[in-house]
């Protein structure tokens, strides 16, 4: 099966990550031809028609993630993510394969008492009703998975090789814009930006099933939705993402993008205090230093999963829900990378609960 | 008493007769063998092809070569009990301007993944990430690129329609079978560039768990269109088998003739020399050699020189297969299996049978001849004399007659499985019958034969009235290749006599211009169609278009030739009556249509056109030499009415009055890229067909040239035996005056006699056999016929030539016994 990876890490920059979908690499020749929509500042997000699919935008992701709660009390996290990639190959062409938009998507199931994820993905053209979105709202589909939003609330749908779910996501509230009104720069060139929001404090009711066994689950999540055309400014090597919901009802999302050698290339927070009032941080109020670290026996890559966050005059503590959260799906769509639950602590208090991701710590599943 | 010496070494003793007896077992071994590892290699390699295409496929959908609709494609992958579906457009590709063509499969590589991931493509180091996407981009199994001479990075031109398609060389294919000329594109960039939108060739199916194979069929196939069916991936390899199998079942045969001739020779040489060790066998009997000894012993002869054969035979069959596949192909030049490159595997078990068959064929020759030796009492066997007792004085002519009315009945078999069994029963019974009636015919020709004329002359006739046994040991052999070698020659003069006259048929038109030959991606467009039509000197223009039908499960594809068709179809090369004038479209169909699905003119049939069943009826029946599975002829317009299909393949064009053919030509192929154009005059499309006809033939040239000139060997073989026995008599006769000349004519005319009788038997079996080929063996295995075409002259001459050479060889073999003084000659038994 090494000769299946081989192909599959070349579609590998399509595959997982917010980084690895935008990252720097040859667009193929045709694609060139192809003008991409841009994210240009000062544009206004309008709602509900910036919860559906951008498909003029080269890239895009619905990104829910979220902590669970089993009838026993017992903790999960779950990670829902579809992406939407315009190829820039077949824009000419009639057939209905022409693969001018592609739909990955990946879903997890973090559980502490297996000690690791159970994860699984899907990737294909759309087309022929089997893989899709819509525009106007959230819908995108794959093969029987999907995400879908009625009004205010979201529908997941995930069936993989040895879990399931079907969640439903609630929305209280506005969209959280972040960057300014939602045009988010990830360097200090403001070409490399995009369109960004965020759904926080998701009330979660649904089901998953696990080893066959069908079990209610309730909840809170958090969902990006993101799209632009640009790369990944040039000496990005990955990216440090939080998302989290705060117990008082805030929430607060942040990320950097690092250099090779681990220094910020470019940070940015959004931090919501319940009262309400987002607040968009400049990266010189945002410091992730890293505390503990852990190194995957499977991949051999190292990964911090305690980090200080220093957020304006905030310094937050994060706890991985348990170390090993490391999604390795190299003998499939061949991306590597540390998604999971993590607990935020301020003051040796609890103060909320959400997601870190962590990419580009393994050296070479770089594409292109 | 050590007795293998005795028996053993007599096989030493008389080498000659020996080695012709072991060179036509080697020949007989060798030729089988050689047949069955290369055709087994080349469906071995066909088979590792298709199971890799299949990959790990529970079902296929196949339809018409043109293909089914892309939307089946969505309705079968959404059905519960498919795990995962993956569309394929599967067609033969052509390079531009050269004759190659590769299998090009048109994939969706997320698809690919879940069923077939062999074939994943690889992108050549430093690919973009969307390589395995763009619609450029070409992926080449490693056979295919050595083929053609590319590697990742270089650029092949492929013909799509009339036009010439510059695609990217982006990576190989590391999980196709080695040795297949196999590329792959991205499905959506095959169904542009190659006119196939909406269009699949297949779709691979793999089955969710615990659903049963043969319900998901069933179930599924009732919600597919008429002409699109589904079947198990191993159907096509077994489709593939049974096309080539009768072609080699028609070799086999063929080899399993030599080995026959063998048998024979064992048997006259055994004969004869059983003949000539009569007293030492009394005398061996007489201090005690039990006769079932003595028996064994003598089978021990044959079945050593059978062994020695079969071993010789079988190292023979490997290098002929090798030097076969290196020469020929996999198909042996018959065309089933082109593209591959098949090799050659080492089998045991079969190498076992067939050494086992070369002793079969010694013992089976040495069986009588050893009987007759055991059964003779010893005391009587003492005295001395008594060769001309040789065993089969008169032959068995009852039994003789009772098998030559027995082929006659088998030839009423039906096919079983596809093979002629009847029919090479029926040659079995012939040659067998034709081999005991041989004593008779011996004896009416020594009847016949004046009773006057020099004395050499009457001392032959008189021989062969007198001991027809003597002549009958060595007419055998020749009567069975001889009847071989005139069967074979009657039946290939037929086949090609009737193959030239329905090329004549076939090709009225002055010049044929087509996109690209055989089942690949050429087609020429409504557009192309008009331009060619405006080319001056162009007088009347038909377009033929070529597509397939699916019509049963676990059969090939049938050919659909949709051209313009006159009513009464009087432009076909019709076989029998025809039945016009009927309500519906009429449609004509080959002979193999009549003999594998039973269509009959006037029958009203259900064809499935363009996903929907039409009815139409069958007018007639014709000739069709170039599609053994199946064609089906039906009137261009009436076909474009049907389906909306407008493209065409290629174009039968009758020039104006007064325009000249090259400068037409010329103007014709411009009318597309160049070099995707071909044209092609009737004359040259004759040639190359006859051209592969002979080729196809000529191994059974070959095997035929080789089976006569061991039967003549057997005749020398014999002669010298006998002449060695006859020392006495040759003193004898000299003692009362006859000359040496007129001793060596005296042995040019019993050879000659003897071969004679070999000859005629020979024809007249022959004949029999070739008529058994022709109506059975051929119309079962092939589905067609052909008008019996007798080559006369050439047989005439054959037998002339090989009556003169038997007396030559009989000449040559008795001039050592000649040689010696005739006063010693006769004193040295005294």
């Amino acid at each position: 099966m090494i000769d299946r990876r081989a192909f599959l890490l070349t579609l590998a920059g399509l595959s997982a990550l917010r980084v690895d979908a935008c990252r720097a690499a040859p667009a193929a020749e045709t694609a060139k031809a192809v003008e991409f929509a841009a994210v240009r500042p000062g544009h206004t997000l309008v709602f509900p028609f910036d919860h559906g699919a951008h498909p003029d935008f080269r890239t895009e992701w619905w990104y829910a993630t979220g902590w669970l709660r089993l009838p026993d009390g017992s903790p999960l996290g779950f990670q829902s993510t579809f992406f939407r990639v315009r190829s820039g190959v077949g824009e000419d062409n009639p057939s209905a394969f022409a693969p001018r938009q592609l739909i990955l998507a990946h879903a997890a199931i973090a559980d502490p008492r297996l000690g690791r994820l159970r994860h699984d993905q899907r990737m294909t053209r759309s087309g022929f009703g089997r893989a899709g979105f819509a525009t106007g709202h959230t819908a995108v589909w794959i093969d029987g998975w999907r995400f879908e939003q009625d009004d205010e609330r979201y529908l997941a749908e995930v069936r993989g090789h040895d879990f399931a779910y079907a969640l439903s996501l609630v929305a209280e509230g506005p969209p959280l814009l972040n960057g300014v009104a939602g045009f988010s720069t990830k360097a200090a060139d403001a070409r490399h930006a995009s369109y960004y929001y965020s759904r926080p404090q998701l009330a979660v009711s649904g089901t998953v099933t696990l080893d066959g066994r069908l079990q209610t689950v309730t909840g809170t999540a958090w969902l990006d939705h993101e799209w632009s055309s640009e790369l990944l400014p040039a000496g990005a090597q990955g990216w440090d993402w939080i998302g989290l919901n705060l117990d008082d009802g805030g929430a607060l999302m942040a990320f950097r993008l690092r250099r090779q050698d681990g220094e910020a290339l470019w940070s940015a927070a959004t931090l919501r205090p319940a009262a309400g009032g987002a607040q968009a941080l400049a990266p010189a109020d945002i410091a992730f230093a890293a505390l503990r670290r852990w190194r995957s026996s499977r991949t051999g890559i190292t990964y911090p999963v305690e980090w200080r966050v220093r957020i304006g005059a905030r310094d937050i503590h994060l706890r991985a829900l348990f170390d090993d959260q490391e999604l390795d799906s190299r003998r499939s769509t061949g991306a590597v990378y540390w998604e999971g639950a993590v607990r935020a602590e301020e003051n040796g208090q609890e103060i909320g609960r959400g997601y870190l991701e962590m990419t580009g710590y393994g050296d070479k599943i770089s594409i292109g | 008493m050590r007795l293998a010496p005795v028996f053993l070494g007599s096989l030493a003793r008389r080498r000659v007769a020996t080695l012709f007896s072991f060179a036509a077992i080697v020949l007989g071994v060798a030729l089988g063998m050689a047949v069955q590892a290369v055709h087994e290699a080349a469906l071995a390699e066909f088979g590792r092809g298709l199971r890799a295409l299949a990959g790990e496929a529970d079902l296929q959908v196949v339809g018409p070569r043109g293909g089914f609709d892309e939307n089946l494609y969505a309705m079968l992958a959404a059905r519960r009990e498919v795990l995962a579906a993956s569309p394929v457009i599967d067609f033969e590709a052509k390079l531009a301007g050269r004759q190659e063509t590769l299998q090009l499969l048109g994939v969706d590589v997320f698809a690919l993944a879940g069923v077939t991931p062999a074939l994943l493509p690889r992108p050549a180091p430093g690919a973009d990430r969307f390589a395995t996407l763009a619609d450029d981009a070409l992926f080449l199994s490693a056979a295919a690129q050595t083929a053609f001479g590319v590697r990742p990075g270089d650029r092949l031109r492929l013909q799509a329609g009339s036009r010439l398609l510059e695609l990217r060389v982006a990576g190989d294919l590391p999980g196709a079978a080695d040795n297949r000329r196999l590329a792959l594109m991205d499905i959506a960039a095959v169904q542009k560039h190659f006119a196939r939108f909406g269009r699949l060739s297949r779709v691979d199916l793999r089955l969710a768990e615990g659903v049963v194979p043969e319900v998901a069929r069933a179930d599924l196939q009732a919600r597919l269109p008429a002409g699109v069916l589904i079947e198990a991936p191993a159907a096509a390899e077994n489709e593939a088998a049974n096309l080539s199998r009768a072609y080699r079942v028609n070799l086999t045969m063929l080899a399993a003739m030599a080995l026959l001739t063998g048998g024979f020779l064992v048997f006259s040489a055994q004969a004869l020399s059983v003949v000539r060790r009569r007293t030492e066998f009394a005398f061996l009997r007489a201090i005690g050699l039990a006769r079932r000894r003595l028996f064994a012993w003598l089978l021990a002869e044959g079945a050593l020189v059978g062994l020695a054969g079969g071993v010789a035979g079988v190292a023979l069959g490997h290098g002929l297969a090798w030097a076969m596949l290196a020469v020929l192909g996999g198909d042996l030049g018959a065309g089933y299996f082109s593209g591959l490159k098949p090799q050659l595997q080492f089998q045991p078990a079969v190498t076992a049978i067939y050494v086992a068959l070369g002793v079969l064929a010694g013992v089976a020759g040495a069986w009588l001849p050893a009987r007759e030796a055991a059964t003779v009492s010893p005391a009587q066997a003492l005295k001395a004399g008594d060769e001309a007792a040789l065993l089969g004085g008169h032959g068995h002519p009852r039994p003789g007659v009772a098998l030559l009315l027995a082929s006659l009945a088998a030839c009423r078999i039906p096919p079983l499985d596809g093979l002629p069994l009847g029919g090479y029963l029926a040659v079995s019974c012939l040659l067998g019958g034709s081999v005991m009636l041989l004593p008779a015919l011996a004896a009416g020709v020594a009847r016949l034969l004046p009773q006057r004329g020099p004395v050499p002359a009457r001392l032959a006739a008189a021989r062969l009235s007198a001991a027809p046994g003597h002549a009958v040991a060595a007419a055998a052999g020749v009567l069975t290749s001889v009847a071989l070698a005139a069967a074979m020659a009657i039946m290939v003069a037929s086949f090609r006599d009737s193959v030239d006259q329905w090329l004549n048929q076939i090709l009225p038109a002055d010049l044929y211009l087509r996109a690209s030959s055989g089942p690949s991606g050429g087609y020429l467009d409504a557009a192309l169609q008009a331009r060619i039509a405006a080319v001056p000197g162009v007088g009347r223009v038909s377009f033929t278009r070529h597509d397939s039908l699916r019509l049963a499960a676990g059969q090939p594809p049938v050919a659909l030739i949709a051209r313009p068709v006159s009513p009464d179809g009087r432009e076909l090369p019709l076989v029998g009556a025809t039945h016009t004038g009927a309500a519906g479209p009429a449609i004509w169909i080959s002979e193999a249509m009549q003999d594998i699905y039973g269509w009959q003119p006037g029958l009203q049939v259900e064809l499935p056109l363009a996903g929907h069943p039409v009815r139409v009826h069958v007018a007639g029946v014709w000739r069709d030499y170039s599609r053994q599975t199946g064609a089906v002829m039906i009137d261009l317009d009436g076909y474009r009415r049907l389906t909306g299909d407008r493209l065409a393949n290629d174009a039968a064009i009758e020039l104006a009055a007064g325009a000249v053919p090259g400068q037409v030509a010329a103007a014709l192929t411009a009318t597309g890229d160049p070099g995707a154009l071909q044209i092609a005059y009737p004359g040259e499309i004759r040639a190359i067909s006859l051209r592969i006809f002979d080729r196809t033939f000529a191994v059974t040239y070959l095997l035929e040239a080789v089976a006569v000139g061991i039967g003549l060997a057997g005749v020398a073989a014999s002669f010298a035996a006998l002449a060695a026995a006859r020392r006495r008599e040759f003193g004898m006769l000299r003692h009362l005056g006859l000359t040496r000349r007129q001793i060596g004519w005296m042995l040019a005319q019993e050879g000659a006699l003897a071969a004679g009788v070999g000859v005629c038997g020979g024809l007249l079996a022959g004949a029999a056999i070739g008529l058994v080929l022709i109506e059975v063996v051929n119309r079962q295995s092939f589905h067609w016929s052909m008008d019996v075409h007798i080559p006369w002259g050439s047989l005439a001459l054959f037998a002339a030539g090989l009556i003169v050479l038997a007396a030559l060889a009989a000449v040559l073999a008795g001039r050592q016994a000649m040689r010696q003084d005739a006063v010693l000659a006769v004193r040295e038994d005294w």
